[in-house]
């Protein structure tokens, strides 16, 4: 997709500009004339909401810290005092910590998007990889943000996480008291998590450059997976086409978020963090946020501390490797039968898991939790198997000819595509 | 993108105001955001409350010295002024001063030798020397900035030096006797 | 076909495994969801009532529970019991606040203002513990958000659309009057333990301490208190103070809520309207479908 520019400079400073600092090219380059596949659907739009909540969360999160203080004794006050005393403190307390729920909705149905349409596989490999790393980045970065209130559940969400480290042979113990900063989770714990709370968005910030950098590089995937053939059949300018539907995207997802800030915003919380941390008293129920509930359900559905652990960490990391797992050419899942009622199952299978990490860790829970995370990497050795003798549909021959309907299966369509006949071959 | 849409002549006003409107809405939506991000600048509701007014007793000060204390987070200085003091700084022509002020209107009546200014310089918000028994006191028994060198008169008003106004009086009033209520 | 079929039967996993919701909720007794002027999008609070509850909260609650995050200023301000400035500065100075230390070193005592906090009853935890029993009675500034009880599934789907986040208050006043005295058969309790209906577990250190009659309400013009003076009616009333103690912004957040609604709901009926016509043709003029 990069190369030829079609960025006419038309003023003189824009010219003067041009030959010393390209800038204005490469904003028309890849936010105007940048080509977008035409049959995209909404699911694509996702990229642009995060990009939106990357940039809300920095924004409300830089305003907070204008009032709160990092410190075990006034950290509870100082969040209360931005609810109570600060001038729209609540909407911004509220707007952040909703935020980090609404960031990880999107990115998980922009994850399983890329799952559904095979958007991991060549030539997007690096891509997927380096959404990936975001992903691992933003999880750090959710769970030392849950700890600055110092409410009960960030004091023992963070003992338990980072007693995690503990389960490492040797070096354990030690990693774990460098990551407390003393014998227990205390004030050195929140500095160091809250100067890395702060950090960590930038680093995301930068990840996604590149990943944004990859991204048009290779152009994006779409909805047939069929690569784009002819420019001016198969795309359309991102600017308006893909900026319009983006936005209105953007604010549909913002509806939702503003229901829950304004409507609802503890919805998503947990009751206990309006306590101070005690460190003698541990709630009844200890729960990460939600969107950690499928890898805490992982965590201990292995009865071993260590094995856990690494089922854990596992059940990120196997996600890196999927370009080289999947064994099928064909990218959408629309023209792949069997590969297709394994997406949804690993979907509810992962919902399941939320489900699960959110129940108690006792009797059938544990069980099924066992179940539901053998059958979670089970989706990835499936998923290896069935690209080897899956008969893939026709695909397109083209974005064009999907979109306006010519040509619909037949030995041609299958003949103008090679990828497709490749698995084919191997069945 | 010219010819993307606007096929017929009508249909190219109703994309006009259709844009024209959905751009409003968007720059309306853009600057109820601002609301709240510049409002929280603004001191919060506590630190406004907590600038009620303070009580104070003068007697304690005895003749030539001076006091400093907080209010609302600002400095302020108190000073019991001596005979010489008062009538050094009511001998001075009005209008020469470079911010003109009689010292009468600067003072309680009936409490002349009691002077009450924020302390810090009109200038740049430096702390001017003159409180302390060993202080410099400028040129005029007053104050002396350090920091740029303004010379303040024995009634806080700005004589020489780079600070324009002369210092403040914060809003104050006596009560009974020697106490005062600032605020 | 087929895939329908896979994903109804992974459902239906799902859902064999749901009725292992309701041993969980194990030994807690739900409150019974009462109804609060607050609650819903268009909630508010009951100016009269918040102004009850205080009453109920000083003359009882008080006593031995600290609200350090209360000052007395709040009292007055929007969306609040709205008491009159002047009400809250007379308040606010009969309470005698420590403060120091003065030009002798010395710490001293000054009435309230209406910028200090509320007292706390005891100086800290350990006197607080040494007055009752051992226990602590806990600061009472956010509790009405620091306490809930497991919703179950499908529950707290249905109360993202229903808006029911009163588990708190319902929680709170459901204790209240919860005691049962004597105790249930087979119950035996040591000195300084009560037994709750509503507490999990059942036992609570804090004493029943709401009685029919025990505060008075203002009365009307008749001469009659304007609502029932039972324990039953103090417990709501300070149960809506503490809600609103832990929620000072509700009512501005509602009303904010409702009109940034409304604003998105017209931004993006304009912005669909604006997509369709984009991408009604493709850049040459051939339709886009």
């Amino acid at each position: 997709m990069s190369g030829h520019s079609s960025y006419v400079p038309k003023t003189g400073f824009e010219r003067w500009l041009d030959a010393r600092l390209p800038i204005i090219r490469l904003a028309h380059d890849s936010a105007v004339s940048y080509p977008v596949p035409r049959n995209l659907n909404y699911f694509w739009t996702f990229g642009g909401i995060l990009m939106f909540m990357l940039v809300a969360q920095i924004v409300t999160g830089i305003i907070l810290v204008m009032h709160y203080t990092p410190h075990a004794t006034m950290a509870f006050n100082s969040v209360e005092h931005i609810m109570r005393d600060v001038n729209y403190g609540w909407l911004l307390r509220y707007l952040h910590s909703n935020g980090a729920s609404m960031f990880f909705l999107a990115v998980y149905i922009h994850i399983f998007r890329g799952l559904y349409y095979g958007s991991y596989k060549a030539p997007r490999e690096v891509l997927w990889i380096l959404g990936v790393v975001i992903l691992l980045l933003m999880m750090a970065t959710a769970f030392m943000g849950y700890v600055l209130p110092w409410g009960q559940m960030s004091f023992w969400g963070a003992t338990v996480i980072t007693s995690l480290f503990s389960a490492l042979p040797i070096v354990g113990e030690t990693i774990v008291t460098f990551l407390w900063g003393g014998f227990s989770v205390d004030n050195p714990t929140l500095n160091r998590f809250f100067s890395l709370h702060y950090l960590l968005p930038f680093m995301i910030f930068g990840v996604v450059i590149l990943h944004v950098w990859a991204l048009h590089h290779v152009g994006q995937n779409n909805p047939t997976g069929v690569e784009v053939k002819n420019v001016a059949k198969d795309t359309v300018p991102f600017t308006p086409y893909a900026t319009v539907k983006d936005l209105f995207a953007m604010v549909c997802f913002i509806f939702v978020f503003a229901y829950f800030v304004f409507y609802t915003p503890n919805f998503m919380g947990h009751a206990d963090n309006y306590i101070p941390a005690n460190p003698a008293v541990t709630p009844a129920h200890i729960v990460p946020e939600w969107y950690f509930l499928p890898f805490y359900a992982i965590l201990r559905a292995v009865p071993d501390k260590l094995g856990g652990v690494i089922a854990m960490g596992a059940a990120i990391v196997v996600l890196a490797f999927l370009p080289w797992i999947d064994s099928s050419k064909v990218k959408s899942m629309s023209y792949r039968p069997i590969a297709r009622q394994l997406f949804w199952a690993f979907v509810v299978v992962c919902i399941g898991l939320g489900w699960l990490g959110a129940m108690p860790a006792e009797g059938g829970y544990v069980i099924a939790s066992q179940i539901f995370t053998v059958l979670y990497f089970g989706y990835f050795v499936a998923l290896f198997v069935v690209g080897l003798f899956e008969r893939p549909k026709a695909l397109p021959n083209s974005i064009a000819d999907s979109v306006l309907g010519t040509l619909q299966g037949g030995s041609g369509a299958r003949m103008g595509t090679a990828v497709a006949a490749e698995p084919n071959a191997k069945g | 993108m010219a010819n993307a849409t606007d096929t017929k002549p009508t249909e190219s006003t109703r994309r006009d105001f259709l844009m024209l409107a959905t751009g409003a809405a968007g720059v309306v939506g853009l600057g109820a955001v601002v609301v709240p991000l510049v409002s929280q600048l603004a001191p919060d509701a506590q630190t406004v409350a907590a600038g009620a007014p303070i009580d104070l007793d003068l007697a304690p000060i005895a003749e030539g010295q001076a006091i400093k204390l907080f209010w609302r987070g600002k400095l302020i200085f108190v000073r019991h002024r001596t005979k010489k003091e008062i009538d050094e700084a009511r001998a001075v022509n009005v209008a020469s001063l470079p911010d003109p002020q009689a010292d009468q209107a600067r003072v309680k009546e009936g409490h002349e030798q009691f002077l009450v200014v924020y302390g810090n310089c009109t200038h740049l918000g430096c702390v001017p020397l003159g409180n302390n028994p060993g202080d410099p006191k400028g040129d005029f028994d007053g104050w002396f900035c350090p920091c740029h060198g303004s010379h303040y008169d024995s009634s806080g008003r700005i004589r020489r030096g780079p600070a324009p106004l002369n210092l403040p009086i914060p809003p104050y009033a006596f009560t009974e006797g020697t106490k005062i209520r600032i605020g | 076909m087929s895939t329908l079929s896979f994903r109804s039967a992974a459902f239906g996993l799902l859902l064999a495994a749901l009725p292992l919701t309701a041993q969980a909720a194990g030994e807690r007794v739900i409150p019974p969801e009462l109804s609060w002027s607050f609650s819903g999008p268009f909630g508010k609070f009951d100016r009269a009532q918040l102004q009850r509850g205080y009453k109920v909260y000083k003359e009882v609650c008080a006593n031995c529970h600290s609200a350090s995050l209360l000052k007395f200023r709040n009292l007055s301000q929007p969306g609040g019991p709205e008491f009159s400035a002047g009400q809250v500065t007379a308040l606010a100075a009969t309470y005698q606040i420590k403060d120091g230390p003065n030009d002798a070193g010395e710490m001293f005592e000054r009435p309230g203002r209406a910028a200090d906090a509320f007292p706390a009853p005891f100086p800290n935890e350990q006197a607080a513990r040494a007055a009752n029993g051992g226990a602590y009675p806990p600061d009472l500034s956010v509790l009405a958000k620091a306490r809930t009880y497991e919703r179950g599934f499908p529950r707290f789907v249905f109360d993202i659309f229903t808006q029911y986040q009163e588990q708190g208050p319902d929680y709170i006043a459901a204790l209240l009057t919860g005691y049962k005295d004597p105790p249930p058969e087979g119950v035996t309790l040591l000195p300084g333990q009560y037994y709750n209906t509503y507490m999990p577990g059942h036992l609570i250190a804090m004493p029943n301490v709401l009685n029919d009659g025990q505060v008075e309400f203002p009365k009307g013009p008749d001469g009659q208190p304007q609502v029932p003076e039972t324990a039953q009616q103090y417990a709501k009333d300070v149960t809506a103070f503490l809600m609103w103690a832990a929620e000072p912004h509700l009512e501005a957040r509602k009303r904010i809520g409702l009109q940034v609604m409304l604003f998105l709901l017209i931004f993006g009926g304009l912005l669909y309207y604006t997509k369709k016509k984009v991408w009604s043709r493709m850049p040459d003029g051939t339709p886009v479908h």
